[in-house]
């Protein structure tokens, strides 16, 4: 955090105007970016400096900043979320840049997520595939106790990793398949180890299943790349824990 | 106009909540179809709102302006939310998470709103957990609970340090389930512009379409404004970057009061400031603080050397090191509230002993790692610490974490009574939105617990209360009539911003705006202060709405548009913040005027003057505000002032 020589670099950026029309890679330079700042806080100065100039800022989702919203997305050097590992764009700090370097940055580019303008993209597949079953059926109030069901500590903690899930997307971003079963699997898995998701398991794992195809997404084919990327660390062994419900459901059928 | 009736129900403390319930006014299930319900806002309040009105039967609109309702700002809440549960058998109960939440608040806070607040909070707890929360939990498979700010009890359960991702991913599902059934239609990536008010009632709300810009109206029945917080009119804040005060200022400007306007919770443990392009603050958890010891250097000369590199903190012996916490509260210690805490290093860094660039102290798990091991420090806190690493490229296994205070909460916000009515009849505030339960301060993991109260437990009484007497309203035509005007002057005021059509960013604005704020109306106020903060703000003002520039096109997914209609409002916020801290010539909670210190730098309170609650109301943007106020009349908690020693 102390006096650091800025960084000046090239940026190319995808700049499309909307869903329907062609986008291209537009090339800027931004000068003397301090390497405290994060990626998103660059984004900024290159638009503060293209509004002086009179054009159209870039725009890109972000809310929170403090990695935890899910809002922010972004393809950095060929990476979701860019260079650093576990983490998301906006805690990705410009110290992992050099002096001079090319930077490109790309929306999320998969079937499921189309384009709406330059670096932002529709999600709203994954809210569809939540509302199609990832939830336990309770209504509010008439609850038994917080405490009346204990639950291992191990199963907790494995529910409380799998349910770290922020629905940014890279991991759809990022598989060649454009498969979104590690964002599907993660709910699924949270659900399933608790005894009060338990109970719908099954019908859980299927209907969420069957919108995600729905949907467009493609299959998984274990590569594992969503796993890489995904700056939670969401482990892909939720994945095969999804498959494990979903065979049940069929088998129940 | 109305005046303050705050609707207290009658009886005991303990028994108006279950009163009002007995003696309400309800819908019957075939009715309930036949009536809508718009809530604005899709967090803890707003999306258990809404979702809990879709299982009541309700017909639900629900807006937000990100591009999901998951996205909310409730999401980065770290550290825990707070029951009266008393699990671990220490000593808890409704009626002290109803003490200390008043105390918490420095008494000015309505008794009945926080003692129903304290009641329902073990409710949501049960209520989380049927969901799929998973909350941190002990081997024997029982919940577990941590200690925060102003309580001598554990009563904060968690989930890591993302208890509010949790909580609102729990609200989201709920939500979810209701969108897949219909009940609830979502409208995302729309932002609300204003609302619509016909014959003195709230029948609908004006929204605009972000991605095309689209501007509409909307009717309902009854309106549910849960749109968090106005931290960001102070620019750096720890809210996200878009959260924004303009829905509830919209409502202020068509009748509804705006109360305790300058009541901002400033967090004490936040990362400090790296430099002039920062754009937000991240906060590090107050759950910290049960085990990291706060200290800064006890020698003049070696805080000196730390700021210029020649020292590192490792090198300063214990005895040497000043846990100015721990020396001035050793009740509380470490685990002060928040305001309390925020002085002290405020106090600590203008006296010279901040570390960094003299606006920093340390926060220390030396101790913690010693006593407990690593691993037990990792686990309690290892998003965290990872989260620190990642911004400042510094280990704090191994040296301290360096934090600052920062603008986190705003405990003003819409006036409502009892039931979260405004005072516009038909239009609902809940969570940050409204003023009600933290007075002048808020404790640690009572956000939560507030937001999910409102949502789940409050609003789903108290709206259908009202709406049992507009079972005869039939719907109306939202294109025509008052809601086709209302549409008319949003769009009129987007043209406006639209023509300025000059040379300035909307955030170089906001970043003047957010310095005048820090400067006068921030941690430590005063008269002079706040006289200045007042003119600077108008002239700022005068200044956006003749030399912003706004590119592009207000037909498209704009930007540029979003922040400049938002600024446009924290430019007028701002002023009544600084009028609000400026009128109450007393220190409380969070809300310090220099003026009225103990000899010891306490806040002191002047209640015979100023216990109540200050509700503005609208006269126009130039001219001044009228005060209304709401007595506090305390029957349970004794008004004393406040002891963390």
């Amino acid at each position: 955090m102390s006096e650091k020589k800025g960084l000046n670099l090239t940026l190319k950026v995808w700049r499309q105007k909307g869903p329907k029309e062609a986008g291209r890679f537009e090339t800027y330079s931004v000068s003397n970016i301090s390497p405290d700042s994060s990626f998103l806080e660059m984004m900024d100065v290159l638009n503060e400096q293209l509004i002086v100039e009179g054009k159209d800022p870039v725009a890109f989702d972000h809310d929170c900043r403090e990695g935890i919203c899910g809002m922010c997305s972004l393809y950095i050097n060929g990476h979701a979320h860019g260079p650093d590992e576990d983490v998301t764009t906006c805690q990705l700090h410009m110290r992992k840049f050099k002096d001079g370097e090319t930077v490109t940055i790309e929306p999320w580019r998969s079937a499921g997520f189309p384009v709406i303008k330059d670096l932002i993209v529709d999600r709203s597949a994954f809210d569809k595939i939540m509302a199609a079953g990832g939830f336990i059926s309770v209504n509010t109030g008439g609850v038994p106790d917080g405490n009346a069901i204990p639950i291992p500590k191990k199963d907790a903690d494995e529910a409380m990793d799998a349910a770290s899930c922020i629905g940014c997307g890279a991991c759809v971003a990022t598989c060649k398949n454009g498969s979104a079963m590690l964002f599907v699997a993660a709910k699924v898995s949270q659900l399933a180890l608790l005894p009060q998701g338990r109970v719908e398991a099954a019908r859980r794992a299927k209907s969420m299943v069957a919108k995600m195809d729905e949907l467009g997404f493609g299959n998984c084919t274990n590569t594992g790349a969503c796993e890489v990327e995904c700056p939670k660390g969401i482990s892909i062994a939720n994945i095969a824990r999804l498959n494990r419900e979903f065979l049940l459901a069929k088998l129940q059928d | 106009m109305a005046t303050l009736n705050s609707k207290i129900p009658q009886g005991p403390l303990a028994q108006k909540w279950q009163y009002y319930k007995d003696h309400q006014k309800l819908v019957n299930p075939a009715n309930k179809r036949k009536l809508d319900i718009i809530v604005v806002g899709s967090g803890l309040a707003g999306g258990a709102a809404a979702a809990t009105f879709g299982e009541l039967g309700f017909n639900v609109k629900c807006f937000a302006y990100q591009d999901s309702p998951r996205r909310a700002h409730s999401i980065a809440a770290q550290g825990g939310i707070n029951a009266a549960k008393n699990y671990p058998n220490d000593g808890d109960s409704v009626f002290r998470l109803f003490y200390d939440t008043i105390k918490g608040g420095d008494y000015r806070a309505r008794e009945a709103n926080v003692y129903r607040l304290a009641e329902v909070s073990n409710n949501i707890i049960d209520q989380c957990v049927a969901q799929g929360v998973p909350f941190a939990r002990e081997y024997g498979g029982l919940l577990d609970n941590r200690s925060f700010g102003g309580a001598q009890v554990s009563r904060t359960f968690y989930a890591k340090g993302q208890t509010g991702q949790q909580l609102l991913l729990g609200a989201y599902s709920a939500l979810s389930r209701q969108i897949g059934k219909g009940t609830v239609k979502m409208y995302n990536r729309t932002e609300m512009m204003d609302i619509v008010v016909i014959d003195g009632k709230c029948r609908g709300i004006v929204t605009r379409d972000l991605v095309t810009g689209e501007v509409e109206a909307h009717f309902a029945h009854a309106v549910v404004l849960a749109t968090g917080g106005y931290g960001n009119v102070f620019f750096l804040s720890t809210n996200a970057m878009g959260s924004n005060g303009s829905a509830a200022w919209k409502a202020y400007k068509r009748g509804a009061y705006f109360a305790n306007p300058c009541y901002v919770q400033i967090h004490p443990t936040c990362i400090p400031v790296h430099g002039e392009f920062q754009s937000k603050l991240t906060l590090m958890s107050e759950s910290l603080r049960n085990d990291g010891r706060v200290w800064t250097p006890k020698l003049k000369e070696d805080a000196e050397a730390i700021r210029a590199g020649k020292l590192k903190p490792e090198d300063i012996p214990d005895e040497n090191r000043d846990f100015y916490l721990e020396r001035r509260y050793p009740a509380f210690g470490n685990l002060v509230p928040r305001d309390v805490a925020s002085r002290a290093a405020k106090e600590r860094c203008d006296a010279g002993y901040g570390v960094e660039s003299g606006e920093a102290v340390y926060l220390d798990f030396k101790y913690a790692i010693e006593r407990l091991g690593r691993d037990t420090v990792e686990a309690r806190y290892g998003n965290l610490f990872q989260m620190y690493e990642k911004i400042t490229d510094q280990d704090p296994y191994k040296t301290p974490m360096m934090i600052y205070p920062a603008i986190h909460y705003t405990m003003g916000g819409i006036w409502v009574d009892y039931e979260l009515q405004t005072t516009i009849p038909g239009l609902f505030a809940a969570g940050e939105a409204n003023f009600s339960d933290h007075g002048a301060n808020r404790l640690g993991a009572s956000a939560l617990m507030q937001g999910l109260a409102d949502g789940y437990f409050v609003l789903p009484y108290t709206v259908q209360n009202y709406l049992a007497d507009e079972l005869h309203t039939p719907r109306m035509n939202p294109k025509e009539g008052e809601f086709d005007k209302t549409v008319k002057e949003v769009k009129a005021h987007i043209e406006k911003l639209m023509n300025v059509k000059g040379k300035k960013s909307v955030d170089s604005f906001h970043k003047r705006l957010g310095k005048i704020m820090w400067d006068y109306v921030g941690m430590a106020r005063n008269k002079e202060g706040l006289e200045k903060a007042i003119t600077e703000i108008q002239a700022l003002r005068k200044e956006f709405w003749s030399d912003v520039r706004i590119p592009g096109s207000p037909n498209e997914l704009n930007v540029e548009l979003e922040k400049a209609n938002r600024v446009a409002d924290f430019l007028e916020l701002g002023e009544l913040m600084a009028r609000d801290a400026l009128h109450r010539e007393e220190s409380c909670g969070g809300h310090f005027r220099e003026e009225h210190q103990t000899p010891e730098g306490e806040a002191a309170r002047v209640d015979d003057k100023f216990a109540y609650v200050g509700a503005w109301e609208f006269t126009g943007v130039d001219s001044e505000p009228i005060l209304h106020k709401e007595e506090l009349i305390f029957e349970e908690c004794k008004l004393v002032q406040r002891n963390y020693k």
